[in-house]
């Protein structure tokens, strides 16, 4: 998955007016002067402006000093309405998590509590200093001598300094928290305000720790997101609600080229909504497959145990470690079978058939999932070759104009072929995750005929695309190109809003649970 | 963040503990400032850890106490993995208290070993967390690299 990553912030920023729009096809033609309809450019902005497709979701993209802009104008606005300091203004609305009216409105009802909530009262400036108290002895460090410089909370849990500062540094650097520390004693909610931590912070640690409270913006606000792409520091805004995620995809597109999802931060897996994708990934990262295709095409030696696949051959085994002499069928003694040599004729027992049962259906169950996860890898590894493609490709451009005489603009084809492979094998790849999880009704045969009409039009291209340079220049090869180009994404938006729009209205039918999540206690790892 | 931060604590911690100790707990080896072992039993007769001991293995970073210790079971002939839905078959214990978000500095190796105790005494259930075998058979992380869900409270 990291690879894809890869490539999609390779994209360059010329190249977004083919990812972003539905009407890709459209403006490709434009810019390459072949434009088989002329009057759809105009029609389609208008729809886009009316109405968006229903796989394509409103969202805007910030860069970091919009960001700011955003968090100064909310300071300005609470320093001029609530009439207190710039300071106080941003100290209380991190402490409402930036809900602007909700800060305006309780501290117009009380004042004096919201203050003292958020550290800014006057009695706490009077109290939260540090000093030290006679007969104080720390509960971390267990120090006791006279003199101690120790500081409490409003809680009145004391503590020396030395110890609160390890403890604040810990937080700061090593979980990268700040707005919300919570007290150190054990059980104590309290979070340390903006004020305690300005006065206990040392100089090393402030920086970091402005930084993450700068954070906090984005952090508090559900319709605020990091651009996941590394090095990537805008942030999008997109309005998709975590209920929401069972009925929409969220695709969007940083200003750095990355396309991820807005409900999960993944790379974008459309049409495969995120709940799906979660279940896909663990299925496939855990090796309970691996226990499932053991089960599915092995047995143990009776005697010793040992995991034996039979790979041909008679019934009459030999366990190659103990020597155990048994029938493959009836998992008896051989010796028993007297004279019916490679032949059992032994399992008329019910538990014999029904052992062979749970035996098929595993087997069953095994090779459908082989199915799909196959097509899934196999996408997924051609998606990771185009990254290598898409740099052969300007190799390819150069060496055919220099080759043909053909001007930069005219070999742009190609490059809008190499982007229209990638994101439509993203797609792909997605579809067949989808896939695995649906089950079987009409929907799904239109469905799987929209797929393959999309994998035999990616093959296609595919093929067309790595044919010698030679070959690219004839002009009918280029028209051919840029119609499958066409094709291709026009193929890639009907299946995106099929399923998209019977996702919206809830008329796919999964063989798993969507909702209840699977989060009962078992250990997860962190990645 | 220096060690001696961490050795200044435990010394205080083991001159304390040498001392006096709640019933049930016993210091078996404090050799270093990096790991101690501990044998904790249960007080009451809760059948299912009746007259067993269990082998605690604390191990302490130099920033402890302000990162929680690693505390996990160790088995040994005479020293068993308890039973208990939080407790995996290789010794490794799922409670916040043990995971940073719930650690505070105030605890200590005594306060981590109640904690324990009543735990088990708590216990009714005679089974292992779920996906325990899985989870054994699979886990190469150390466990404050675990991520658990704590889920429920009442155990």
């Amino acid at each position: 998955m990291d690879t894809d990553d890869d490539f999609m912030s390779n994209v360059s920023s010329d190249e977004d007016m083919i990812q972003d729009d539905s009407d890709n096809e459209v403006s490709g033609d434009e810019d390459f002067g072949f434009d088989d309809e002329p009057d759809v450019y105009i029609d389609s902005q208008k729809d886009v402006e009316k109405k968006k497709a229903a796989y394509e979701v409103n969202y805007k993209v910030y860069q970091p000093s919009d960001v700011q802009k955003q968090q100064d104008d909310l300071v300005n606005e609470v320093n001029m309405i609530l009439d207190i300091s710039r300071e106080e203004a941003a100290i209380l609305l991190r402490h409402f998590r930036w809900n602007k009216e909700r800060l305006i409105e309780d501290y117009m009802d009380r004042p004096n509590q919201v203050l003292d909530a958020a550290g800014l009262s006057q009695s706490s400036v009077r109290e939260l200093k540090i000093r030290s108290v006679p007969g104080f002895a720390c509960d971390i460090c267990c120090e006791d001598e006279p003199g101690l410089e120790s500081f409490a909370l409003k809680c009145g849990h004391r503590y020396c300094v030395d110890c609160y500062r390890q403890y604040l540094s810990q937080k700061i650097l090593g979980e990268g928290e700040a707005a919300r520390i919570q007290c150190p004693s054990e059980g104590c909610n309290l979070i340390i305000d903006a004020r305690s931590l300005d006065i206990l912070v040392t100089p090393e640690l402030t920086e970091r720790y402005h930084e993450l409270l700068h954070r906090t913006y984005v952090e508090d606000k559900d319709n605020l997101k990091w651009c996941p792409a590394p090095d990537c520091e805008n942030v999008v805004e997109c309005a998709v609600k975590k209920k929401d995620l069972d009925r929409i995809v969220p695709a969007v597109a940083c200003l750095c080229g990355h396309r991820f999802c807005f409900g999960c931060a993944l790379n974008d897996h459309q049409p495969a909504p995120c709940e799906l994708v979660k279940r896909w990934l663990k299925k496939c990262a855990d090796d309970s497959e691996t226990a499932n295709w053991i089960s599915a095409n092995t047995k143990e030696c009776p005697k010793c145990n040992s995991t034996i696949e039979k790979n041909g051959g008679c019934n009459h085994m030999t366990c190659r470690k103990c020597k155990h002499e048994f029938c493959w069928m009836c998992m008896g003694l051989w010796s028993e079978h007297g004279t019916s040599w490679y032949n059992c004729n032994r399992y008329e027992e019910k538990s014999g058939v029904e052992a062979r049962d749970a035996q098929a259906r595993s087997r069953i169950s095994l090779e459908r999932y082989l199915h799909y996860y196959n097509r899934y890898a196999n996408h997924e590894q051609s998606a990771r070759l185009d990254k290598d493609i898409y740099h052969k490709t300007e190799k390819k451009m150069v060496q055919l104009q220099k080759e043909s005489g053909m001007s930069w603009i005219e070999v742009q084809y190609l490059s809008a072929a190499s982007q229209a492979l990638q994101m439509c094998r993203q797609t792909l790849m997605w579809t067949y995750a989808f896939a695995f999880y649906l089950a079987r009704n009409n929907l799904t045969e239109i469905f799987e005929d929209n797929q393959k009409d999309l994998e035999m039009a990616v093959e296609a291209l595919s093929e067309m695309f790595e044919r010698p340079i030679t070959s690219l220049a004839d002009p009918k090869l280029k028209v051919e190109i840029m119609d499958k180009t066409s094709y291709c994404n026009k193929r890639r938006v009907i299946l995106l809003e099929d399923t998209a729009q019977n996702l919206a209205e809830g008329r796919w039918t999964f063989n798993t649970d969507l909702i209840g999540s699977s989060s009962n206690g078992g250990p997860s790892v962190r990645r | 963040m220096s060690a001696p931060f961490a050795a200044k604590r435990l010394g205080k911690e083991l001159q304390k503990i040498s001392n006096s100790l709640p019933p049930g707990i016993e210091l078996v080896s404090a050799d270093n400032f990096e790991e101690w072992l501990v044998d904790i039993r249960v007080l009451d007769d809760n059948p299912l850890y009746r007259n067993e001991i269990y082998r605690l293995r604390f191990r302490f970073s130099s920033t402890y106490p302000i990162e929680p210790p690693e505390v996990v079971f160790v088995k040994l002939p005479d020293r068993p993995i308890p039973i208990h839905p939080h407790i995996y078959s290789n010794g490794i214990i799922c409670l916040d208290l043990l995971g940073h978000q719930g650690w505070s500095p105030v605890q200590n190796v005594e306060s981590v070993c109640m904690s324990l105790q009543s735990m088990l005494t708590g216990n009714t259930k005679n089974e292992r967390p779920p996906g325990d075998e899985e989870f054994v058979r699979g886990n190469r992380l150390r466990p404050r690299d675990i991520e658990f869900y704590y889920h429920d409270n009442d155990v």
